[in-house]
């Protein structure tokens, strides 16, 4: 940790608690604390720096080094609200200081226009919440510029880009051998390849050093700093400005309120399991997508019933996973993805939903191949017929290791309401808390557009001369990494839970920013948007503070 | 910083061959740092005895390893000493499954006394005659739980006990290294000359 935190007393009211140190915590923490302002940061995860990173597999995949435990903290699913909910592994997000940011792909695309009025272009869908956002593009485009340029992002404008008013701050990532094949289908098939805006720094920026292409981005942190988290970026530099206290271990169980409705601090367990009351003028809730949520739902009162800020009950609601549509392909040479980033090459042109096509959806292609050995040894991307051990089975395994790449469609999931994140009053967590239930069925377009790119996937492919190309059937999903519209945003407090500024529509000192601010999914790549968000949530925050009207306690 | 620190950061910056001095420069600290982790974590060197199995155990499931990844032209399971790492999993993170292990070794040698009357153990079966007997059980849990772990011990890193001399890796044609310069692959190589 750094020498320069201050250590606030739990007594005295501080301006901010901002709950999760994540993608948006982060961020927010760093510009309430630059305005001024005293933060405290409350994490539930551990605060670790880059020599606590490793190329480990066992640890990252089966220890839960980085990530929620399940063991721990166990969720519930079921398909249908009839249904009964089963223990389950059902989200997985990241869990320290940094949040997700530090083991993601680091994806970076900006939204484009459509996905802010795409209801106003298509019309309604019947049996979803689908609707525009309360704000637009344009309002955000400064903050994806921030976001960039504050972060470190690597990239280059493409055809079908929205507007940018500032070029990317670093170039493009080396391409590797998947991106190559990418881009020779793409043009032989009349597509448009664009180089992959990535969260990693090509070259040396603001003190960090540039990738060193070792290949362990997904699940694993950047022993480097070239990978742009929030703990990479400005993490370090909300506390040096002296005001920002990050209290790793802090587990969250109730947002506290008076008689007027007014948030008055957040209490937690610190890491013996001890409570802890931190008294605040106003918090700022960021603990992702799903926990969001839960942490709503679990701080109801006499006040709020039916959980704090769900005077519309919608909270939890309107969950959204992002789809995929997949095929895999063996090429004759080796390709050796094990190096480097994930994705240096992206396709675009089938991101806007196309009424022709028959039903809702859109996305975008890469091409990768981020499994690592064992991952890969345990079956996870060889063709269905091969054999599970023996001779054969080696030389599977002997052959396409190094020559395998699949497409990866990254879709679009609609908002239906009874996809949700809610109690699970049967199953608890170590805590003692209400387990978390998720209750997810995709939408029938959210299927057909995956196996639509599924299908696209396969003709890339097989443009680029591919050996042999196979695809699974796509299934409905069980299992969410992107955790988005659970607190969606909006003008009107009966469809929605906070305002256009984050702002809770029923408790002014209270704000929630990250993917649970989402009202449309986007594309399968929310980590921008969600960051962008943080920037924007940030400067208005700050203008109320200074207005007086967040009215504290 | 001791004499045998100082060495050995030497040996590390030595070993940077093939990579530009400013590159080098600018990201010695940290790789250097990341390094010394790996190199700590691979101190613990492959054990002489078992924790956790018998010797009888331990010849019977490291026969069901070699049999899941052979030995043939290149070295399979029992080379790369994935026992070692099962042994260490079955006394660190695997505990849980001690006794699915015993249990399970007694029913694989009554599987094999009943299939084969009068043979011995498991492990002394001709390699034929080991497969019937693996194909019998092969939807068994037990049979899964030593797959997987064979599998991550051919592959885990090695400060795990297994994938010795990095045989699992070199197999599939995996590097696992701090840093990388492109070309990667073939592909990007071509797509670069056609430039």
């Amino acid at each position: 940790m750094n020498p320069q935190q201050p250590k606030f007393e739990t007594q005295s009211q501080v301006d901010f608690v901002v709950i999760g140190a994540g993608a948006a915590g982060g961020i927010i923490a760093k510009e309430l604390s630059t305005a001024g302002f005293q933060v405290v940061v409350l994490e539930q995860g551990p605060y670790l720096k880059e020599k606590d990173f490793d190329h480990d597999e066992i640890k990252n995949f089966w220890q839960h080094a980085l990530v929620n435990d399940w063991s721990k903290q166990p969720t519930t699913f079921r398909k249908t609200p009839n249904a009964k909910a089963r223990v389950q592994p059902a989200i997985i997000y990241g869990r320290m200081v940094g949040g997700g940011n530090v083991h993601f792909t680091a994806n970076f695309w900006r939204f484009h226009e459509i996905d802010f009025v795409e209801r106003s272009k298509l019309g309604t869908i019947a049996g979803t919440g689908f609707d525009d956002w309360p704000i637009t593009y344009a309002e955000l485009e400064p903050y994806y510029t921030k976001a960039e340029w504050e972060l470190g992002i690597s990239g280059e404008p493409g055809p079908f880009d929205p507007p940018r008013s500032k070029p990317y701050p670093l170039p493009p990532l080396p391409i590797k051998s998947s991106g190559a094949l990418l881009a020779k289908g793409a043009r032989k098939l009349g597509w448009h390849p664009q180089a992959a805006p990535m969260a990693i720094i090509s070259q040396p920026y603001r003190g960090r050093s540039g990738c060193s292409h070792c290949g362990f981005c997904e699940a694993f942190g950047c022993e480097v700093k070239a990978k742009s988290s929030t703990l990479a970026t400005v993490i370090p530099e909300a506390e040096k400005t002296g005001h920002c206290e990050i209290r790793p271990n802090s587990y969250v169980r109730k947002i506290e309120t008076d008689d007027a409705g007014r948030v008055t601090g957040v209490i937690y367990f610190d890491d013996k399991k001890t409570e802890v009351f931190q008294r605040a003028k106003a918090v700022v809730l960021c603990a992702n997508g799903a926990e969001s949520a839960r942490l709503l739902l679990i701080s109801k009162s006499n006040l709020f019933p039916n959980g704090l800020a769900n005077s519309s009950g919608l909270v939890g609601k309107y969950l959204m996973f992002n789809a995929g549509g997949f095929a895999t392909g063996v090429f004759e040479h080796e390709l050796n993805e094990f190096k480097s980033v994930v994705v240096t090459r992206i396709i675009h042109d089938f991101y806007d939903s196309d009424p022709k096509r028959g039903f809702y959806g859109g996305g975008g292609i890469d091409m990768r191949f981020d499994v690592t050995p064992i991952g890969f040894a345990l079956g996870g991307a060889l063709p269905r017929e091969t054999p599970r051990w023996g001779a054969d089975y080696k030389k599977a395994l002997r052959d396409s290791f190094t020559r395998t790449v699949y497409s990866f469609g990254h879709t679009t999931s609609l908002p239906v309401e009874r996809n949700s994140i809610s109690l699970d009053h049967v199953t608890k967590d170590a805590w003692g808390l209400p387990a978390m239930r998720v209750t997810y069925k995709d939408h029938p377009d959210d299927l057909k557009i995956a196996k639509f790119f599924s299908d696209r996937g396969k003709e890339l492919l097989e443009a680029a001369g591919a050996k042999k190309v196979w695809s699974a059937p796509v299934e409905e999903q069980q299992f969410g990494v992107h955790l988005l519209g659970t607190c969606r945003m909006g003008n009107d407090p009966k469809r929605s839970v906070v305002n256009k500024y984050h702002q809770a529509h029923d408790v002014p000192n209270l704000f929630v920013c990250d993917g649970s601010s989402f009202v449309t999914s986007g594309r399968g790549q929310p980590t921008c948007t969600i960051q962008a968000l943080a920037y924007r949530a940030a400067d208005h925050i700050i203008r109320m503070a200074k207005s007086g009207e967040i009215k504290s306690a | 910083m001791d004499t045998q620190e100082v060495s050995r950061r030497l040996f590390l910056i030595r070993s940077l061959t093939g990579v530009s001095s400013a590159w080098l420069v600018l990201r010695l600290p940290d790789i250097v740092a990341a390094q010394e982790h790996a190199h700590h974590a691979a101190q613990s060197e492959t054990p002489t005895k078992f924790e956790f199995f018998t010797p009888e155990q331990a010849t019977e499931v490291e026969a069901i390893a070699a049999q899941i990844i052979p030995t043939d032209d290149t070295p399979g399971a029992r080379e790369a000493r994935v026992i070692y790492f099962i042994d260490r999993a079955l006394t660190t993170f695997d505990k849980d499954k001690q006794q699915q292990y015993v249990k399970g070794v007694k029913e694989l040698q009554a599987k094999q006394k009943k299939m084969f009357k009068n043979s011995a153990r498991f492990s002394s079966l001709r390699s034929e005659d080991q497969i019937k007997v693996l194909k019998s059980l092969e939807k068994t849990p037990f049979f899964e739980t030593v797959r997987v772990h064979t599998i991550m011990g051919f592959f885990a890193d090695p400060s795990y006990g297994g994938n010795y001399d990095k045989i699992g890796w070199k197999l599939i044609g995996f590097q696992d290294d701090f840093y990388f310069k492109p070309p990667f692959g073939y592909y990007d190589r071509e797509y670069k000359e056609a430039q």
